[in-house]
């Protein structure tokens, strides 16, 4: 949209130090890792230790982005979004100043290439994952908003769902100040704009969905009945079909009700899966049997971990 | 403290102006009366980034102390509600930073400020965003290059609604277009809170042959005087039961 904003990007090239003007840190550029609306993420090195730097033109959003990584760090315990490394200004010498902020940088792999590679058991630790977040989240005051599969990155032993763009996380109650319009409960006609624990659980759901869809799929006349449909259609989500579609019409009020459900399907199907040992919806892995099964008893024991320690949490 | 309502005019045009005043010189005027100017102008699916009749589109945001954005109508919904946000920052900026030049001194804005003073003053930003009530005119060119775009711009008009509705403060919303059959603009939907209803009105849109850009922008600047009187007193008046 503007003409500026190219700017940044000519002058960060490989190689390129970049200091800051208030904290007067150094970091060496290595690559470009991507551009979003609103500026260009870098990876980059200061004292040894890669990181994450985004810079804009837009003093006022990154400065939006930044007060949301500090709030998210102050929810104990949980490395909810990137930590926050650095927040200054980048002076490039008659052209003007740049803002920029350095975080933590996570490295993995997305969730449909995870998914493809490792199989569709992850499905059900990965929904679990995402709950327990949302939750601990939405606790803290904040709805994520722009939940979607290009902010989520798996990270590798242990297999985790971190995610990686919080821009769009917004206090519970004001309006939702990022969104993508396939994820978006209001551009399907299922609810409003409103932050609510809710609208996330909605693009949960639309999550799954994408990593099946990878280009997506039209609104047509009957939003709600295409939705169900593509819920039903998807044979690694039928197990969780009622969850998912009670998550679309916004019938779970918190991420922890859907947990719980989940949680228990999840139970079921692993008991299914034992005593039946191997049957057919896994035996497309390639891994030998002993080692599947082994899986599955790991899976177990974290899904009954998972379920006892939800009831544990009040 | 009490809060202000932001006034914009959000102008959806395809092509250039051809008749009346210079838009821009209009849009300089509306600014000066505190209401910002947005521009979004449709590209021909087959249209480059630059076409040459859209130029204007950035001069009559800038001259209005708004935002502009030319996009294709499939991006339509997004682009509405973005440029409508990001102006409604843009004027609160505005205003914070007048404040911070009587505070500490003529140089001085945000930018000048350290990150967390920053941090600190653009959470009162955000704030006053999601608290502002809110009017937005908007002027919808119907001249005949339009037509097709039409239904597009209803439903990126009706997706505008359930952004704004879902923010704490309150909005307005009108519905001028133009050319008008005898005048400049004519009134599509007068001043309401939601656009659900407007699926009933927009059929009846005709397409007309000029666009007067300039005059329409001076027409629709009126639209706010006339409304504001009243409502600014009732607005004091719910403002006071909220309080107690």
């Amino acid at each position: 949209m503007n003409k500026t904003s190219k700017t940044y990007d000519t002058f960060l090239r490989p190689g390129i130090t970049i200091q800051g003007k208030w904290h007067h840190k150094q970091y060496v550029i290595i690559r470009k890792l991507g551009k979003g609306a609103i500026g260009s993420v870098y990876l980059c090195e200061s004292n040894g230790k890669k990181a994450a730097l985004k810079v804009s033109d837009k003093s006022a959003s990154i400065t939006m982005e930044v007060n949301v990584l500090k709030s998210l760090g102050k929810v104990q315990g949980r490395s909810l979004g990137p930590y926050l490394l650095d927040v200054d200004d980048w002076i490039v010498p008659g052209v003007g100043a740049f803002s920029f902020y350095v975080m933590e940088y996570i490295q993995g792999k997305t969730l449909p290439e995870y998914m493809n590679q490792r199989g569709e058991e992850w499905i059900g630790v990965f929904m679990l994952q995402l709950l327990d977040d949302l939750e601990s989240l939405h606790e803290a005051g904040w709805v994520f908003g722009d939940l979607k599969v290009d902010n989520l990155l798996v990270t590798s032993s242990p297999a985790r769902l971190r995610w990686v763009d919080v821009g769009g996380t917004t206090q519970v109650g004001r309006a939702i100040k990022e969104y993508t319009e396939f994820y978006d409960r209001g551009y399907w006609g299922l609810g409003t704009r409103k932050a609510e624990p809710s609208y996330d659980l909605f693009a949960l759901v639309m999550v799954f969905l994408s990593v099946y869809h990878p280009n997506h799929f039209p609104k047509g006349q009957n939003p709600q009945a295409i939705l169900f449909n593509r819920v039903d259609r998807v044979k690694a989500l039928k197990p969780y079909s009622s969850c998912l579609k009670k998550a679309l019409v916004g019938k779970y009020q918190t991420s922890a009700e859907m947990k719980q459900e989940i949680s228990t399907v999840l139970y079921d199907l692993q008991m299914q899966k034992t005593t039946r040992s191997n049957t057919n919806s896994i035996s497309s892995r390639r891994q030998d049997k002993s080692s599947n099964a082994l899986e599955y008893i790991g899976l177990v024991l974290l899904a009954l971990g998972y379920y006892l320690s939800s009831l544990l949490i009040p | 403290m009490k809060k202000g309502t932001l006034k914009q005019i959000l102008l959806i045009t395809d092509g250039c102006s051809n008749k009346g005043e210079d838009p821009a010189a209009t849009a300089a005027l509306a600014l000066q009366q505190g209401i910002t100017v947005n521009v979004i102008g449709i590209l021909e699916d087959d249209q480059t980034e630059e076409p040459e009749g859209l130029q204007e589109v950035e001069e009559i945001a800038l001259s209005g102390g708004g935002v502009s954005q030319l996009v294709y109508k499939q991006a339509l919904s997004q682009t509405v509600q973005m440029v409508t946000k990001q102006a409604m920052t843009q004027t609160i900026q505005g205003f914070v930073n007048m404040e911070l030049k009587q505070i500490l001194g003529k140089e001085q804005t945000m930018e000048d400020l350290d990150p967390e003073k920053r941090g600190e003053i653009m959470e009162v930003v955000e704030d006053l965003g999601e608290t502002s009530d809110l009017e937005v005119l908007v002027l919808i060119d119907t001249s005949a290059s339009m037509h097709d775009k039409l239904p597009t711009v209803k439903e990126a008009l009706i997706d505008l609604s359930i952004s704004l509705n879902s923010r704490v403060g309150r909005n307005r919303f009108a519905i001028y277009n133009f050319p008008g059959k005898r005048k400049d603009i004519d009134k599509v939907l007068d001043w309401s809170p939601r656009l659900d209803s407007i699926s009933s009105v927009f059929p009846k849109l005709t397409s007309g042959g000029i666009t007067p850009t300039g005059p329409a922008i001076r027409e629709a600047m009126y639209q706010f005087g006339k409304k504001s009187l009243l409502r600014s007193l009732r607005n004091n008046h719910e403002q006071d039961i909220e309080n107690v």
